[in-house]
């Protein structure tokens, strides 16, 4: 085989479409110019259950510009054929627009106003009197709004035995709030109807999902429904599903007969998009006099909707993090009259690693041990819950970096020790984990007569550098430089993408996009050594490499030519490849995850009851490295997610009518600047070629996991107190 | 957002006529529009008063000051003599909003802005401030940002200015005009509580203007500050705050003042706090003692009881910021 030369990747190159979003000119869902389009406004329930008892549109209708108000006393009837995406959850049914009275939540959709422009559907829109039988909504957990999900259950070992042996036992629970995922940009989409044809300009993070739920509500083939969405302003998950919306645009443009455009506005996205789910999480652990684990229980509650029964990764890391030969997990979820939460940044995993994190401070404290020394007595040599080995695991060297970095082993271990002024100063620890996630991807590259290669598949740029990342990978493997090539995404039209999530586009895509360049590579130097007329004629195809767009021998460079050589020269306008990536049984064979040790200092002003963040610092185990650049950007964005789901972030239900009360960018808190003044984070030099082709297991997610609970433990530390709820508030410091 | 007309007056006469047909006044926008959008607030007219020549910020003869109305938060924070003389007008401002809406927002709209009550600012909840009679949907709802001080059954939504807690302190007036003429009156007097009518925030007539507020001498050396508490560090209104302003010579408090934020439905003077202070030495025993009593009287609710501890705990710390101890 030929060592290919692979510069580009493991480069800090600045993002390809960085000039276009800083310039305006990446359009995003809701600007994309369509001729001759109308504005949707929807309407959305004021009490958060029962009947929608009238609806009265006429001082909508009346205002001059207004096409139609549509509600379930006019929708069509629509197919709704059977549908589940990827993202949706395994068991319920998603909800549908305008097709009964019934009221299922707080903000539901009951109505669509379409107008000439967007402030006459603004504003009609509030002149819609929706009229309610309406009931006191289950929204907490202590009371559902039925009957309990079927809970999911694992088990190893002997738990009670265990737990009656332990040394020392332990048992919390630890609370965690309600959080939306508040992307910059909102949820947004145009839909366009050309006869029984339908084009959507969406905010998605997989374009296949969007194009599956329409083709299936309005009982329309996929392959009649196009879907695009190049470039989103942050979605952190929520753009995962296609929510009601997105159905409610296209209806809205059949009925009218134009494209109809559908912003939600801030508020609606608190209830026209999912959340991280309030979540209960008590665990009971047993260790021994060394420190060791011998047990632990998980119990888990969540909130899911009436309507579908969400779930997330909540289960994983109590199998796996530490050695611990006994283990019960126990995982429901409570439905309630709320719409359906959803993955949101390290879903299930930032919030379990925040009760299990804790609970090890909590261990290590109670043995009067070293966090981190707990930690690492329980690391396990192979993965505890399935037995096979890990493909890498450098947790130790984590921490290892983590404490040389902060000077942990200068800490005294003593709460309330440390004192600048009004500041009592604390330091904890976490670790973070988040499974790597792969599956199936294609590609398409092709190649142009003037030396420049495009490179597509359908997935998504939320914000971590799809576009940059990929286009390294594609250069490194087709031997162009990086301004030659362009990375195509998110459309419909193109090579089917998993989803744009779960940490797992850069190993899935990734690994497609290098097969396809490779592909195309080999097949230009198949061609040159198969031409009489080229310098390479007659060589081996494997000693011939590709850089900077010249096929030459590797040990004689001088002989070869260009890319563009070989197409003028064979008279081909272009040369086209297709491939992709499957994932094999190594993901069977292999315990393959993300690691990260995360150490913060907080400062607690006791009396006042505030908790500043001096600093964060992560050290992540994430296999190989595509740009440090962008990986850097997002652990700074995951650790300031997990700043804010540690001190601020909650979104604050009304029991009373399932109201969101701070369905507000003022109310509703995320980390400002300064509130995170000293973030910062390394990955250790990695490359794990046995979780998937290009070497790397994802970070995405990682970069929340272990941040709240890390700062939790240094509240601790601070103060000598435990705080077992998030967002951690003054009230509770008091 | 209603349909609205818009006028831009081109000089104070025109635009108080305008104002007297009804029109509303609109300076730099920066919340009245918002609540345009909410729909809580649905003017028939806008009266751009902007561009009118109320900027001004300068010493008053009798060595106060006076800011026009339409200075910006912004410039008023960074004005010279503000930051010498009345360090806790330039802190208030400085620790209000963000950046960039300082240098939109208007010393009489921030004085005029309305409460932060997210039941308020959503018109499908019941709200006595946004129609008289409704109910309050915060008095047994989602009260942790309410006010603890000056509540009535009616209402118990805060008044959200820092700027009006360190106006208050410093006895301001605000000055007034009408076509029937000027008129001033004490800051404290202008912004009502809210007993049955909550919708009767302050005593603005209709069609007046506000052209500046002014702060009275206040006896020499005068040392000031403003301190606030809020969950994030900075783009939050406070869950509570103090103004302090005292005049200490010869080693005791001649004249004290201390107004309070965050607690009370109007900027919240604590004048028994002052009484304590009065007349007393500066030590850290005094700073506890008087704040001991800073939320005499308060009447917590559901979710902001705490407000009333560290509404003490504020006080005595900013108490000592700007009182020093031995
Ligand atoms: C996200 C956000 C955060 C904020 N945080 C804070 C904070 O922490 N602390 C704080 O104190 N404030 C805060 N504010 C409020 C901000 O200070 C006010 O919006 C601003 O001061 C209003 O000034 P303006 O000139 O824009 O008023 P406008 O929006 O133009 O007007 C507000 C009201 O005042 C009336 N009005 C304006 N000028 C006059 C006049 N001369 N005479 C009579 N009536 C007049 C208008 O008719 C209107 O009713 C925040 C605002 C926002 C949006
Ligand atoms: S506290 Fe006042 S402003 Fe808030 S809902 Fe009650 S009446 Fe309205």
């Amino acid at each position: 085989m030929t060592q290919q030369a692979r510069p580009a990747a493991g480069t800090p190159l600045s993002r390809v479409d960085g000039r276009l979003k800083v310039t305006g000119r990446a359009a995003y869902a809701a600007e994309h110019d369509v001729r001759g389009v109308v504005h949707g406004v929807i309407v959305t329930s004021t009490v958060g259950r029962g009947r929608i008892t009238g609806v009265d549109t006429r001082d909508a209708v009346a205002q001059r510009g207004v096409l139609k108000v549509i509600s379930h006393l006019n929708a069509p009837k629509l197919p709704y054929r059977p549908f589940r995406g990827v993202p949706d959850p395994a068991r319920g049914e998603r909800l549908r627009i305008f097709q009964d009275d019934r009221v299922r939540f707080f903000g539901q959709p009951v109505a669509v106003v379409v107008a000439e422009t967007l402030e006459i559907a603004q504003h009609a829109a509030s002149l819609v009197k929706v009229a309610y039988d309406g009931e006191r909504p289950a929204i907490d957990m202590s009371s559902p709004a039925g009957n309990p999900n079927q809970p999911e259950n694992y088990q190893r070992g002997n738990v009670d035995q265990a737990l009656e042996r332990a040394h020392t036992r332990l048992a919390q629970t630890y609370r965690l709030q309600r959080e939306h995922h508040n992307p910059m940009e909102p949820h947004a989409t145009i839909a366009r109807w050309d006869g029984d044809r339908l084009t959507v300009w969406d905010k998605t993070q997989i374009v296949l999902n969007t194009r599956g739920d329409l083709a299936t509500v309005f009982g329309i083939p996929e392959e009649s429904v196009r879907v695009i969405s190049p470039f989103v302003g942050g979605a952190f998950g929520s753009a995962l599903r296609a929510w009601p919306h997105v159905a409610i645009a296209a209806l809205a443009a059949r009925e009218v007969r134009r494209p109809v455009k559908v912003v939600l506005t801030r508020k609606q996205m608190y209830t026209g998009t999912g959340f991280r789910p309030v979540t209960e999480y008590k665990l009971t652990l047993g260790a021994d006099q060394r420190g060791r684990l011998t047990t632990a229980v998980h119990d888990i509650r969540a909130e899911t909707s009436a309507y579908e029964d969400y779930r997330e990764a909540l289960m994983v890391q109590g199998q796996m993090v530490y050695a611990t030969p006994n283990v019960r997990q126990t995982y429901r979820s409570i439905p309630l009259d709320i719409n359906t939460p959803t993955y949101m940044r390290g879903p299930g995993a930032a919030t379990a690693a925040y009760a299990i994190e804790c609970a090890m401070d909590e261990l290590a404290y109670e043995l009067g041990m070293d966090p981190i020394e707990l930690r690492l007595r329980n690391e396990p040599d192979r993965d505890p819950g399935t037995g096979v080995p890990f493909s890498t695991r450098r947790l130790r060297e984590c921490f290892r970096v983590g404490s040389r970095t902060v000077g942990w082993d200068e800490r005294d271990p003593k709460p309330r020790s440390a004192r600048d002024g009004n500041w009592l100063i604390g330091t904890g620890v976490a670790v973070a984990t988040y499974h790597t996630q792969r599956a199936p991807a294609q590609a398409l590259a092709r190649l142009d007569a003037d030396g420049t290669a495009i490179v597509q598949c359908g997935t998504s740029d939320m914000g971590p550098g799809t576009y940059t990342s990929m286009t390294q990978v594609a250069a490194d493997a087709l031997g162009l430089p990086v301004p030659r090539v362009r990375f195509q995404l998110g459309d419909s039209a193109m090579p089917p993408s998993p989803p744009h999530g779960g940490s797992m586009t850069m190993a899935s895509v990734g690994s497609a996009v290098q097969d396809t360049c490779d592909k195309l590579r080999r097949e230009a130097i198949r061609l040159a050594v198969q031409d009489s007329g080229s310098p390479l004629h007659g060589a081996s195809a494997d000693d011939v490499v590709v850089q900077n767009g010249r096929l030459q021998l590797r040990d004689d460079p001088e002989r070869g030519e260009t890319y563009r050589q070989l197409l003028a020269r064979t008279n081909r306008p272009h040369l086209e490849a297709r491939g992709g990536y499957t994932p094999g049984d190594e993901v069977e064979r292999f315990s393959t995850h993300a690691y990260g040790a995360v150490f913060a200092q907080v400062a607690v002003d006791e009396r006042l009851g505030l908790v500043r963040i001096r600093r964060v610092f992560g050290v992540y185990d994430a296999g190989r490295i595509i740009n440090p650049k962008l990986a850097e950007s997002q652990a700074i964005g995951g650790i300031v997610g997990g700043i804010g789901m540690a001190l601020l972030e909650h979104t604050v239900t009304d029991p009373r009518d399932g109201r969101i009360v701070n369905a507000n960018m003022a109310d509703y808190l995320v980390p400002v600047n300064a509130d995170v003044p000293d973030v910062n984070a390394v990955y250790l030099n990695g490359d794990d070629r046995t979780a998937d082709p290009i070497g790397v297991k994802g970070l995405g997610e990682v970069v929340i996991v272990g941040v709240a609970p890390a700062i939790a433990n240094a509240v601790f530390h601070a103060t000598g107190r435990r705080v077992r709820e998030l967002p951690i508030t003054a009230e509770a410091l008091l | 957002m209603y349909p609205f007309a818009y006028t831009k007056p081109a000089d104070t006469r025109a635009a108080l006529t305008a104002g007297a047909r009804g029109g509303r006044y609109i300076a730099g926008g920066t919340t009245l529009v918002d609540l345009m959008r909410e729909t809580v607030e649905r003017p028939g007219t806008l009266v751009d008063i902007s561009d009118l020549p109320l900027r001004d910020v300068r010493a008053t003869a009798r060595g106060g000051l006076r800011i026009g109305a339409l200075a910006r938060m912004s410039d008023v924070a960074a004005h010279p003599r503000v930051r010498r003389a009345y360090p806790v007008v330039s802190q208030a401002l400085e620790l209000s909003a963000s950046a960039q809406l300082r240098n939109m927002a208007s010393i009489g709209g921030n004085i005029m802005q309305r409460t932060r009550c997210t039941y308020f600012r959503d018109v499908t909840a019941a709200c006595n401030k946004r129609q008289r009679g409704s109910g309050c949907a915060a008095l047994e709802g989602y009260n942790r940002a309410h006010a603890i001080l000056g509540t009535s059954d009616a209402c118990v939504a805060t008044h959200p200015s820092d700027l009006a807690v360190a106006l208050v302190a410093l006895d301001a007036t605000v000055h007034l005009l009408s076509a029937d003429g000027e008129r001033s009156l004490p800051l404290t007097e202008f912004l009502l509580r809210p007993g049955d009518t909550p919708d009767r925030e302050h005593d603005l007539r209709p069609g007046e203007l506000i052209t500046a507020v002014e702060i009275p001498p206040h006896p020499q050396p005068v040392r000031s500050g403003y301190l606030k508490v809020r969950d994030r560090q900075s783009y939050e209104f406070a869950l509570t705050s103090a103004a302090v302003v005292l005049n200490i010579a010869g080693g005791v408090i001649r004249d004290a003042r201390v107004a309070a934020g965050g607690v009370g439905t109007v900027p919240w003077r604590l004048t028994a706090v002052e009484r304590r202070l009065t007349g007393a030495r500066p030590s850290d025993r005094l700073w506890t003692e008087a704040a001991a009593v800073a939320a005499d009287g308060a009447r917590p609710l559901r979710h902001n009881g705490f407000k009333a501890e560290l509404l003490k705990r504020t006080v005595e710390r900013q108490l000592r910021t700007v009182g020093g101890t031995r």
